[in-house]
């Protein structure tokens, strides 16, 4: 590993998330102190959404998305790892429906969801859900055991397979250990977008707090039909879709 | 009549050789997880979409067969069962040597073993994982006092009430190793409330014959008599369990199978195309059941030691294989992400995964840390009774 990123520099290069990565490590609740930490407060009053309209996403803009996430964070460049091995945290996929024969492409990452079935299986509280509703893991806590990669539903994390070189200054990954899209919330704790949503730039992707009824996702949500992938889980995603 | 019990001499070539052996195996299972540590685990077969692979084939493999080998003890103490009770302290010994061997698997098959510690120190109550952490260790504590209750005089009055937590434990040890799967609920291969039940009767099994090949092994290594009373007795309880571990095998697929959104699934490990279901019909029910149970019950095979060792291996072969099915098997099917939907292109299909040699040496090098670990403990403690002839293990027994 050419740049080591130890704790230290981890809570000095985050700001809000690691008060509560700190919190789990060393499982003293100090979520008031994320709060007062930063001017964009990590409280269970927001809860961080994506809408993706799937109508008006082209297959460019999901290709887009993919690029700017593989960007942002720096995965999928693994020198030795074959394709099933190589990190992947959204991806585009093509389904089509059996009954109309519509065909439908839609970028898929880590779902956020509410009731995280990979932070429930994690033995040693890496994999755990900010009050925010962002999915994270601790990559100083993960033993690599990969049972949370067994409990989503939705083959949303990875497992690193070899070790990294050129690693992004506010994605600090590690050989041995699982990770999966953050929802950027390195840029979101800076009141910015996810570097997908920001790629696509129209309205086909929306990010924001679902629980704030002023904000567009919130207002959006409200007039058009949207679903949850494999809603009958009961996982109540944050990444809602509409067209699927 | 009272059971005397005595250390093996432990000077023979044979024991040095075995021992060697053994010493091999570990040293290249050892190698095999430096390799892949140092490398990462872009050097197996494993994948993003087979995150588990053959070493968790080996540990779960262990694991379940540990609780297993704690039978002969168990029927002992808790059914008050005299015949075995001779073999009380050697069943609580294989026990233990399984499960630091699956535990051993386990562990460095971890993507950050070195983070052991936070294993032991950061528990997730919520994670059925965790919980198994402590079943595993809670199980090393209360067998060490069982068996440490059957050696010392003063304490072998205890030693039945030890023997009751200790079954206790174990069968809620193994029914957490079965809920692992249970809480997956997108995968449907392990779908089924019948897991949990079954990987108990598999460790029935699996721990017997493990037990059945070192009792007789170590009897015939260090010429001490072992009579056909005991050896019989314990085949017919391999029997019987090997055919209820294909009794609830046949009930989990048959019901899986009228379940119309497993019926995918079933198909794929049942009569697909794919290795799983070869390996499910010769590996599982025909070498590691019926061939088993045929050489178990044919009269004329009745007290011949060969064929009960044979059956005993073969319950053994059988049983990595019905692990690796469930274990690879049930990763390499996809999970129905959009139901009723087909999807294209970006995931699906069967994952492909070919075990790496590395992997393998490390399973195997877990099953010989099990044994190196018996070989030593009988050798220096007593654990083997003198005899098991016929008169001793059964007093009443009419030749
Ligand atoms: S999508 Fe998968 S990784 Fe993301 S929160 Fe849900 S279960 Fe966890
Ligand atoms: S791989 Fe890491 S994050 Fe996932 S369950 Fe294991 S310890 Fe938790």
């Amino acid at each position: 590993m050419s740049k080591t990123l130890n704790r230290r520099d981890f809570i000095k290069t985050t700001t809000a998330t690691t008060a509560s990565v700190a919190t789990i490590a060393s499982g003293i609740t100090l979520t008031t102190f994320a709060a007062n930490a930063n001017e964009n407060p990590v409280t269970n009053e927001k809860r961080w959404g994506m809408l993706i309209d799937t109508n008006r996403l082209t297959e460019a803009n999901i290709d887009g998305m993919v690029t700017a996430c593989k960007k942002e964070h720096g995965w999928g460049s693994e020198a030795h790892s074959t394709g099933d091995q190589k990190s992947n945290w959204i991806r585009k996929l093509k389904v089509k429906d059996k009954a109309t024969g519509k065909v439908t492409s839609l970028p898929l990452m880590c779902q956020h969801c509410e009731e995280p079935p990979c932070v429930d299986v994690c033995p040693t509280n890496a994999s755990m859900k900010r009050e925010d509703g962002i999915v994270l893991v601790d990559r100083h806590l993960c033993i690599g055991c990969r049972y949370c990669m067994m409990a989503c539903p939705y083959d949303a994390r990875s497992f690193v397979h070899e070790d990294l070189t050129d690693q992004k200054e506010d994605m600090p990954r590690g050989k041995g250990t699982v990770e999966s899209c953050t929802l950027c919330v390195h840029k979101v704790d800076k009141g910015e977008a996810p570097a997908c949503v920001a790629s696509v730039n129209s309205d086909a992707v929306i990010f924001g707090d679902l629980y704030d009824a002023n904000s567009k996702i919130n207002q959006t949500l409200k007039k058009v039909q949207s679903a949850q992938i494999r809603a009958d889980l009961n996982l109540n995603t944050g990444v809602r879709y509409s067209g699927i | 009549m009272n059971i005397r019990y005595e250390q093996i001499q432990g000077r023979s070539l044979g024991f040095y050789a075995l021992v060697a052996g053994l010493g091999v195996l570990i040293l290249a299972a050892l190698g095999a997880v430096w390799h892949m540590e140092h490398n990462g685990h872009w050097v197996t077969g494993m994948s993003n979409r087979i995150v588990w692979g053959m070493p968790h084939v080996f540990a779960l493999f262990l694991i379940v067969a540990a609780s297993g080998a704690l039978n002969v003890a168990s029927i002992s103490s808790v059914f008050n069962k005299k015949l075995y009770k001779p073999m009380s302290r050697l069943s609580g010994l294989v026990s233990l040597a399984l499960l630091a061997g699956g535990l051993m698997i386990l562990v460095l098959d971890l993507g950050r073993p070195d983070r052991l510690i936070v294993a032991m120190t950061e528990y997730n109550f919520k994670s059925i994982f965790a919980w198994n952490i402590i079943l595993y260790n809670g199980f090393f504590v209360i067998v060490a006092i069982y068996l440490w209750m059957m050696f010392e005089r003063r304490m072998n009055k205890f030693s039945s009430k030890a023997g009751l937590s200790a079954f206790t434990w174990r069968l809620i040890l193994t029914t957490g190793t079965g809920s692992i799967f249970g809480f997956l609920v997108a995968r449907q291969a392990y779908d089924a409330v019948i897991m949990a039940p079954m990987f108990i009767i598999m460790s029935f099994a699996f721990g017997l014959a493990f037990f059945i090949l070192i009792l007789m092994a170590s009897y015939k290594w260090t010429d001490r008599p072992l009579g056909d009373v005991v050896v019989n007795r314990l085949g017919n309880l391999l029997g019987v369990f090997v055919a209820a571990v294909m009794y609830f095998v046949a009930v989990k697929h048959l019901g899986n199978l009228y379940l119309a959104e497993n019926a995918g699934v079933e198909n794929f490990i049942l009569f697909g195309e794919y290795v799983y279901s070869d390996l499910f019909w010769y590996g599982q029910i025909i070498l590691g059941g019926l061939i088993p149970m045929a050489l178990i019950y044919h009269p004329a095979l009745r007290s011949n030691r060969s064929t009960l060792g044979l059956a005993s291996v073969l319950v053994l072969i059988g049983g990595v294989i019905q692990l690796y099915i469930i274990i690879v098997g049930g990763q390499a099917y996809p999970m129905e992400m959009f139901p009723g939907k087909e999807i294209l292109e970006g995931y699906g299909g069967i994952a492909a995964y070919t075990p790496s040699l590395a992997e393998i040496m490390l399973g195997v090098g877990g099953i010989a840390v099990a044994l190196i670990a018996v070989t030593f403990l009988v050798k220096f403690l007593p654990f083997l009774p003198e005899s098991l002839a016929d008169e001793v293990s059964d007093p009443h027994h009419k030749s």
